[in-house]
């Protein structure tokens, strides 16, 4: 704990962390709106386009949580992995300046757009707007998932005479093997979060009682949506990243399955708490064989244990890696099974009236965003003690000029105000969906619209009249 | 090439410049120009539907410079440190303010955003040319090309080890602030009408004088701390042209606000900067962070990237650049004109 590259770790842990709360729900988000504003000029049914209102709504305020929380992201390379950034800043920061010119600057232009210009500029517009704002964002997913996964995967570079690595194949870093699996499932996993929590919000308004019309909407398009994604999270996406890592990075398999002892025919583990001491499961629930088959599709396949990785090519937090991989497929499954019971409840047109099962819907909001934090604490625990695996060891990236209590300041600090903006993000969205899909007017869908529209604040600023 | 992306870098940044700094301008005049609930609501929908584009020239230069130059960004922002962080902070908590103060009816609501409006745009302003004061000075580079500048130490240029802050660099942040006041309120002003419009004009009007009296005694004060910076006009006299640049653009702001040409007033503050950047990169080249040593200063040629890579950027670069002017003349052409107040926006 008290040294600075552990520190910075933990920083640039917790504000990705945070960070990706957002951005997993506006790509989401934005492939609703955009359904949502094409079937509205598909079927010209006025509510279709209300609920797009609405959803831009909502949109806008995650936006911005999701901008200002990723700008210290960008800059945190330099500044508290500065070895890392002059190594291997040539190759990776082609991806993030790509990201910048490419879907930063798309985003911002359109979401002004999509949230002002619908009155002025007409629907055809507006529907260009959600397309482009939702390109943007994933193409912004695109480049990030492909800076991970060079780290992941480094290829394309050659070592350089006076230290670090240089580019020495573009194609190769942007088509790089890593980034189809994990592209895939990494945007499988922000429709998932997209999808459940408008579900879940169609299911709050039927269970209120309230603008019963949208919430059906809602419910529809987050059922259907939500049943395919997670569907495609377990097959192909997730099993595809499932055989790339056992094929490429072994130590982050055995250790987010928790396989100690080399086996052919290894079993999958259900349940169970690694003991990392003993070098063994406590309490397992294991069904034999299945690893070795889902892994390598023999039954008898061999598995690598933890006990053929020499330890300094351990994760170092293998009971962390183990507990997230598992919450990850654990809730994942668990939407799964809701998403097809709701499907077949909205198929045989019960859903609406089916309280228990609204109450499931809605209970379930908050596990996409979990699986999401614990897949990518999956990816990043089981890439230790590597920063760019197999290159460059975590404990040699860090600044060497900045010391444990000056990334512990601004850890706090980040801490302190991220906290804040939790606040204020709750304030905001309970607010927004108790004012409801009605309240949201055609011009720009972003500010006061129930509320005396005049100004509120002129009344106090007579009262307080300076003299 | 390094030559070639010194100049597409420099770019980068004073576009930055040139448009987030008309934002942040209409952020520091904000208390003083807007009086009511709706003046503060113009000043926002003015900026609103273009700050986050504006700030995207920061993040995509952040990242230009991190794959053209790796060692300079990474000695430059690990040796920051402090003062970066900071600026992230106060970067993110604007721009809450600007977001957020709209999306609750509650007079403190309104004022709690406002004042973080204005201290945060301000600060901004003083932080970010306290930058560029640091980059004119100099720091303490050790012979790896390492450092760590805290944040002040005896507040004098000359110190061995200087800090973030001292008086060169706190003039520089003050000649940054009032800049940037000129650039917005002559932006506001074109946005504006009636008496909004004229607070933020003569806002203008002594932040033109303001801005005259510090550049004169910053560029002074510059060439008396670093009189080799002199030595690149002597030998390449050509180079006036950049310093004439900004003469020019303060002239034309004088004949334009006198005139309330406000557009053209607009364009000359643009002019101005762009002749303040320009030298300021003219000056320094080929030196990016210079050293209290002058042997240990970093040099375009000692940070940058191998050159197949910065060939490559090149291609994607100038596409990705076409694309963003694209959208940037799209959505200045879309909400051209003055702020009509929208009941529902900000
Ligand atoms: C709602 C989200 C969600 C759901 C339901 C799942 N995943 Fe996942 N998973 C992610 C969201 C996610 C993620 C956050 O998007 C990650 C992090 C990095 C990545 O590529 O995707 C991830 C990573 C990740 C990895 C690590 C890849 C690496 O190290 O690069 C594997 C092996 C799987 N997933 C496999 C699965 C399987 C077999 C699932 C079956 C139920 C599953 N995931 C459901
Ligand atoms: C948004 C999803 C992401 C999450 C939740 C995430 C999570 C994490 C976590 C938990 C760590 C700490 C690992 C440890 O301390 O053991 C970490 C480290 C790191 N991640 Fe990620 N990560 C994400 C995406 C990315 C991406 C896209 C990149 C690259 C562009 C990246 C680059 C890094 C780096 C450089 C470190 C620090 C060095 C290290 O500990 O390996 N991460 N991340
Ligand atoms: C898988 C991981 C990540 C994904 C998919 C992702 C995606 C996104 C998206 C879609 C946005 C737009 C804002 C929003 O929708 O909320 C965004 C904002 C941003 N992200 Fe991330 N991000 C990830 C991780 C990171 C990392 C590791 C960095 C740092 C290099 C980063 C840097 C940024 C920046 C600078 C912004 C602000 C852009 C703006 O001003 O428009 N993100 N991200």
């Amino acid at each position: 704990m008290n040294d600075a590259a552990t520190v910075s770790r933990l920083q640039f842990a917790f504000t990705v962390g945070y960070h990706y709360l957002f951005p997993q729900f506006t790509m989401g988000l934005a492939f609703l709106i955009f359904l949502l504003k094409t079937l509205y000029l598909r079927t010209k049914n006025e509510q279709y386009n209300q609920a797009t209102r609405f959803a831009t709504k909502i949109f806008a305020i995650s936006f911005i949580v999701g901008v200002v929380t990723g700008i210290p992201l960008e800059f945190q390379f330099g500044t508290n992995w500065a070895e890392f950034s002059s190594f291997a800043g040539n190759i990776i920061a082609q991806l993030l300046a790509m990201e910048g010119a490419f879907a930063f600057f798309l985003e911002s232009a359109f979401l002004g757009l999509l949230l002002f210009g619908e009155r002025r500029f007409g629907q055809r517009v507006h529907w260009l707007a959600s397309l482009l704002v939702f390109v943007g964002t994933w193409s912004s997913g695109f480049f990030i998932v492909a800076a991970n996964s060079w780290l992941q995967h480094p290829v394309g570079f050659q070592p350089q005479p006076g230290g670090g690595i240089a580019l020495t194949d573009y194609g190769a870093i942007l088509f790089n093997p890593w980034v189809g699996p994990q592209y895939l499932h990494t945007m499988t996993g922000a429709t998932i979060t997209g999808a459940v929590t408008m579900a879940g919000l169609g299911a709050y308004y039927l269970l209120q009682g309230q603008h019963r019309d949208y919430g059906q909407i809602f419910l529809r398009l987050g059922v259907t949506v939500g049943l395919i994604a997670t569907i495609i999270a377990l097959f192909p996406s997730g099993d595809w990243e499932g055989q790339q890592v056992a094929r490429l990075q072994p130590a982050k398999l055995a250790g987010m399955e928790g396989v100690f002892t080399t086996e052919s025919g290894s079993g999958i583990v259900l349940i169970g708490q690694p003991d990392v001491e003993l070098q063994r499961l406590d309490n397992p629930i294991v069904v034999p064989n299945l690893l070795s088959f889902l892994t390598f599709h023999r039954w008898n396949a061999q598995v690598i244990g933890l006990d053929q990785i020499p330890d300094d090519q351990q994760p170092d937090n293998i009971a962390f890696l183990y507990y997230a991989y598992h919450i990850m497929v654990g809730l994942g499954t668990i939407m799964l099974g809701v998403m097809l019971l709701a499907a077949l409840l909205l198929w045989a047109r019960r859903l609406y009236t089916s309280r228990w099962a609204l109450w499931l819907l809605l209970l379930i909001v908050p596990f996409p965003f979990i699986a999401n934090t614990a897949g990518w604490f999956t990816s990043e625990l089981g890439r230790q003690p590597w920063l760019i695996y197999g290159l460059l060891r975590t404990t040699d990236g860090d600044s060497t000029v900045v010391s444990s209590g000056n990334v512990l300041f601004t850890l706090l600090g980040f801490m302190g105000i991220y906290a804040l903006l939790w606040c204020l993000f709750l304030l905001l969205m309970l607010r927004e969906i108790t004012h409801g899909p009605e309240a949201a007017t055609a011009a720009g869908t972003h500010g006061v619209t129930t509320d005396p529209p005049d100004d509120f604040l002129d009344l106090d600023d007579t009262a307080l009249a300076k003299p | 090439m390094p030559t070639l992306w010194f100049i597409l870098v420099g770019f980068m940044l004073t576009m930055y410049v040139l448009l987030d700094g008309f934002d942040l301008g209409a952020g520091a005049i904000a208390p003083f120009a807007a009086r009511t609930n709706r003046d503060h609501r113009i000043l926002l929908q003015a900026i609103g539907p273009v700050w986050d584009g504006n700030e995207v020239w920061l993040i995509a230069a952040g990242g230009t410079l991190f794959f053209t130059f790796p060692k300079l960004y990474a000695t430059s922002f690990s040796g920051f440190y402090l003062p970066l962080m900071i600026v992230l902070w106060l970067l993110m908590l604007r721009g809450l303010s600007i977001e957020l103060r709209g999306h609750f009816p509650s007079p403190l609501w309104g004022q709690f955003w406002d004042g973080l409006f204005f201290l945060g745009s301000a600060l901004l302003a003083i932080f970010l040319g306290a930058a560029v004061g640091n980059v004119v000075r100099g720091v303490s580079l050790d012979q790896q090309g390492r450092f760590f500048a805290p944040l002040w130490t005896d507040f004098d240029p000359r110190s061995p080890t200087p800090g973030i802050l001292d008086w060169y660099t706190i003039l520089i942040g003050l000649l940054a602030l009032s800049t940037l006041v000129l650039h917005g309120a002559n932006f506001i002003a074109v946005k504006t009408t009636a008496d909004l419009q004229q607070r933020t004009q003569r806002i203008a009007r002594l932040a033109l004088v303001s801005t005259v009296l510090l550049a004169a005694i910053s560029t002074v004060a510059t060439f008396w701390l670093r009189p080799v910076l002199l030595d690149r006009f002597a030998s390449q006299p050509l180079g006036a042209i950049f310093p004439l640049l900004a003469i020019a653009g303060l002239a034309t702001v004088g004949y334009a606000r006198w005139a309330d040409r406000d557009l053209l007033a607009l364009l000359a503050s643009g002019g101005y900067i762009l002749g303040i950047m320009s030298s300021t990169a003219f000056v320094l080249y080929p030196v990016v962070l210079p050293a209290v040593n002058p042997a240990n200063s970093l040099t375009i040629t000692n940070t940058a990237a191998p050159t197949y890579g910065l060939t490559v950027g090149l291609i994607w670069w100038g596409i990705g650049m076409v694309l963003a002017s694209i959208y940037l003349l799209v959505i200045y052409r879309l909400f051209r004109g003055k702020v009509q107040l929208d009941e529902s926006g900000y």
